[in-house]
């Protein structure tokens, strides 16, 4: 589905790729496209379409960049919004408050409450050196207390003694009671999971809520969701006030609409995602990285934008003549594995390319990644000028003597000359299309990078 | 009583749709009444079908085989029966309940699914209901992993009154699967429940993992496990098609109940997952408690789905 999906899209901005303006026709066929990408990635049916009528608005007025596709110009009107939705930058929990800072967690049943209380206590525990508590104020679920009790263990946090038979709004009290004597910065209070429409179960989180004013209020959501997601954070929202949501089950497949749903309906930011089932897996939000999961493609936008970061224009005007006239020697190699490296590696390059998850599990399982190109560059770094110039110099004392400067065996030596005399072969193709004047697009990019270091 | 229960059921159903379903509804009643099907009235309730989860490709296809049909009569709650009934259609040939065969004794029922899906407590509520038919039910805790799963289980064990089969945390789940089908033999016990832990479907460990479970298990009665559950969560969106895809390969799944129906949540991914797998739907879970587990009524569930109104008759 998934892969449908990114195939559709690409047709449609392969069509804009070739017409010249950025046309209101043309914007309303491609956002006909995103509208169904949204729906497939679970964002509610009631944000997809205010956000189509927002980029519609914003795109058809925006003049098309010189250097830049029509297609691309859509894209990345699209994928901007969606990070602005998103909320552009990654806000951490607000701990300013008289310790000890009570903090909430609210949700539906299952979707990641215990598990997240305990991760947040670890992080802030070891990460910012807070003294936290743990108490889990969850007398349905059973065995729910113990379940707190033993995370509480695995992550060296002290939980509150369990007393059966109290009440969630009295074990709330005695938490914060206990954590003010004992000196605790945090109490970190798990509750039971409710159907935000359940008016009883509400109630009594607000009157928790009113009896502890935690300073943070935390929906932990399931990125899994659905189209209810609107319902779930609206309406938890209206009744205790959020202050922010945690996502968990990132680690999933799912394309984690939710996450815009979530954030639009509530205006809350998403502070936090849940990666895996173990404490350590928590992570801060990027809006990016969740925008292009949800649109369903790589990034191109961002390559683009990278890749003008980073290739000073000089740089790769003199790299292109060079290019055209075959004379691509092994600095400019060293150069070019400089900038891969300056770009994130190559899984981070990769990363924004759509239609490469194989290529990069592939490289993810080499492990090839920032230290093979720094291993590289050490090899390049240990010959002399002349040999950079011409390898055809290189016989074997030669190479063993580079080998033995970088620190790597001599076959390590051979394959990178064999990766230049590919890549140079490589290179020209590139310069072809740097003759017709195209530049370094993401295409020509991606052909930087020779295939024999993907493992076959 | 059932019938009292399942007007609840039914009651909390439409409550819980009319509270997510308003504006949409009312949006179709002012757009049905006394005007011919045009493309805003298409558009209209295909948004209705996949603000229920129902997945763009699958609503599309029932509304445009809507489309091409005359609709007479007061067309905004004839619109939404048409619909109801097309979706009764394609969801009645799955509502299909559990049979346990008493043949096969022990009867063994491996329960799998995603985290935090209801696995646990649905083992509770088909433990309390097979009990209820005078079978015995033993349970094995093969969620090793979850901190606390085990107590858990055993609370649950306590309230439909069946024997818990456990070993101690991070013990091998399938070495467990395979003793506790050894007791539950030499105890005479009609049913086997296994209860599983929370698994992503893209974690291939974790997949292979239950693999193992049923390789395992085969050693003890080839033909087991007579029944293999995948418990979806009502909340989850289109994830769902990944979810019945995954653990169908690794665990021939033979049958769904989907919980949490008693959000708001309508769950209409079942209906595109009925046309791509025609998987039996088992039950649902609408709550909590032991009791809250109804079968699948196929026409009940089409019609909550699209706010339709109940026949008269029942
Ligand atoms: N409202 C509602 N809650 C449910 C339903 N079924 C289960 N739950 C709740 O959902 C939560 C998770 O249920 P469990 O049975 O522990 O789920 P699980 O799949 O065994 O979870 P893990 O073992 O953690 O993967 C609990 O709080 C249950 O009470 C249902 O039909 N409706
Ligand atoms: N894969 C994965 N599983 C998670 C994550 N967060 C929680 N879980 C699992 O989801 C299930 C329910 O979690 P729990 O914390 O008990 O949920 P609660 O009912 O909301 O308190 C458990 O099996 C957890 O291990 C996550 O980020 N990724
Ligand atoms: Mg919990
Ligand atoms: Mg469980």
């Amino acid at each position: 589905m998934f892969d449908a999906l990114q195939e559709r899209l690409g047709a449609v901005f392969g069509r804009l790729t070739d017409r010249g303006a950025l046309k209101e026709s043309d914007v309303a066929e491609a956002l006909r496209e995103v509208r169904v990408a949204l729906l497939e990635a679970d964002v509610s049916l009631s944000v997809v379409k205010d956000f189509i009528a927002r980029v519609q608005e914003k795109a058809v007025g925006e003049e098309v960049l010189r250097s830049v596709t029509p297609g691309q110009m859509v894209i990345k009107v699209v994928h901007d919004h969606l990070v602005e939705m998103l909320g552009a930058e990654s806000v951490g929990l607000n701990l300013r408050a008289n310790p000890p800072v009570p903090i909430l967690i609210v949700g539906l049943q299952g979707s990641g409450k215990t598990t997240t209380a305990a991760k947040i206590a670890m992080r802030l525990q070891e990460r910012d050196k807070k003294k936290v508590y743990l108490a889990s104020l969850d007398v349905y679920r059973p065995a729910a207390q113990e379940q707190l009790r033993v995370l509480g263990e695995q992550a060296g946090v002290p939980t509150l003694p369990i007393i059966a038979g109290q009440m969630p709004i009295d074990i709330a009290r005695r938490a914060m009671q206990a954590a003010k004597l004992q000196g605790f910065d945090i109490v970190v209070l798990d509750t039971a999971g409710r159907l935000h429409v359940d008016g009883a179960l509400m109630n009594e989180v607000a009157a928790i809520r009113d009896a502890v004013t935690p300073s943070e209020t935390l929906l932990v959501a399931d990125a899994l969701t659905g189209q209810d997601a609107v319902n779930v954070a609206g309406e938890f929202h209206k009744h205790i006030g959020l202050t922010g949501i945690a996502l968990t089950r990132i680690d999933g497949d799912g394309r984690g609409g939710a996450a815009l749903s979530m954030r639009a309906v509530t205006g809350c930011p998403i502070k936090l995602l849940g990666t895996g089932e173990k404490l350590d897996a928590l992570e801060d939000f990027h809006p990016s990285r969740i925008a292009s999961r949800i649109l369903g493609m790589g990034d191109i936008v961002s390559l683009v934008e990278k890749a003008q970061e980073t290739i000073d224009a000089d740089d790769a005007a003199r790299l292109e003549k060079k290019f055209l006239k075959g004379q691509f020697d092994l600095n400019d190699m060293a150069a070019q594995f400089r900038q891969m490296r300056r770009m994130g590696g190559m899984s981070g390059l990769m990363a924004l390319l759509p239609g490469v998850a194989k290529a990069k599990k592939q490289i993810a399982e080499s492990q090839l990644d920032d230290r093979l190109l720094r291993r590289q560059e050490a090899i390049i770094g240990s010959m002399t000028a002349k040999e950079r110039l011409d390898i055809r110099v290189l016989n074997g004392s030669r190479r063993r003597r580079i080998a033995g400067g970088a620190g790597v065996e001599i076959q390590d030596v051979n394959r990178l000359l064999k990766q230049y005399k590919q890549i140079s072969t490589m290179m020209k193709k590139v310069g072809k299309l740097g003759k017709k004047g195209k530049g370094l697009s993401p295409e020509s990019l991606r052909n930087l990078i020779p295939p024999q270091q993907f493992p076959q | 009583m059932a019938e009292a229960a399942k007007r609840t059921w039914l009651g909390r159903l439409r409550q819980g749709l009319s509270r997510s379903a308003d504006s949409l509804s009312q949006g179709i009643t002012g757009i049905f009444s006394g005007r011919k099907l045009d493309d805003a009235t298409l558009e209209e309730l295909e948004d209705l079908l996949v603000s229920a989860d129902m997945g763009v490709d699958a609503a599309r296809r029932i509304v445009s085989s809507i489309a091409s049909r005359r609709i007479d009569g007061n067309a905004a709650a004839d619109i939404r029966r048409l619909l109801a009934e097309d979706i009764e259609a394609i969801l009645s040939p799955v509502a299909i309940a559990l049979e346990i065969d008493p043949a096969r004794a022990p009867f063994v029922v491996l329960v799998v699914g995603v985290n935090g899906t209801g696995k646990t407590t649905t083992i509770g509520k088909l433990a309390h209901l097979f009990i209820s038919q005078g079978l015995s039910v033993s349970i094995a805790a093969a969620d090793t992993f979850r901190a606390a799963a085990i107590d858990q289980l055993k609370v649950w064990g306590e309230r439909a009154g069946a024997d818990v089969f456990a070993k101690d945390v991070g013990a091998d789940p399938a070495g467990l699967a395979f003793d506790a089908w050894a007791a539950a033999k030499a105890n005479k016990k009609d049913v086997l429940l296994i209860d599983t832990a929370g698994r992503l479907q893209n974690k291939t460990g974790l997949m292979a993992e239950l693999e193992k479970i049923v390789r395992v298990i085969r050693k003890q009665d080839s033909t087991a496990p007579h029944s293999v559950i995948l418990v979806l969560d009502a909340t989850t969106g289109q994830n769902v098609h990944s979810q019945v895809e995954l653990f169908r390969q690794a665990c021939d799944v033979s049958g769904l109940i989907m919980t949490k129906l008693d959000g708001t949540a309508r769950g209409g991914v079942l209906v595109a997952v009925a046309e791509r797998f025609g998987l039996p739907i088992h039950a649902v879970g609408v709550g909590e408690q032991m009791g809250d587990l109804r079968h699948f009524d196929a026409g009940a569930f089409a019609r909550a789905l699209v706010g339709a109104e109940e026949p008269e008759s029942a």
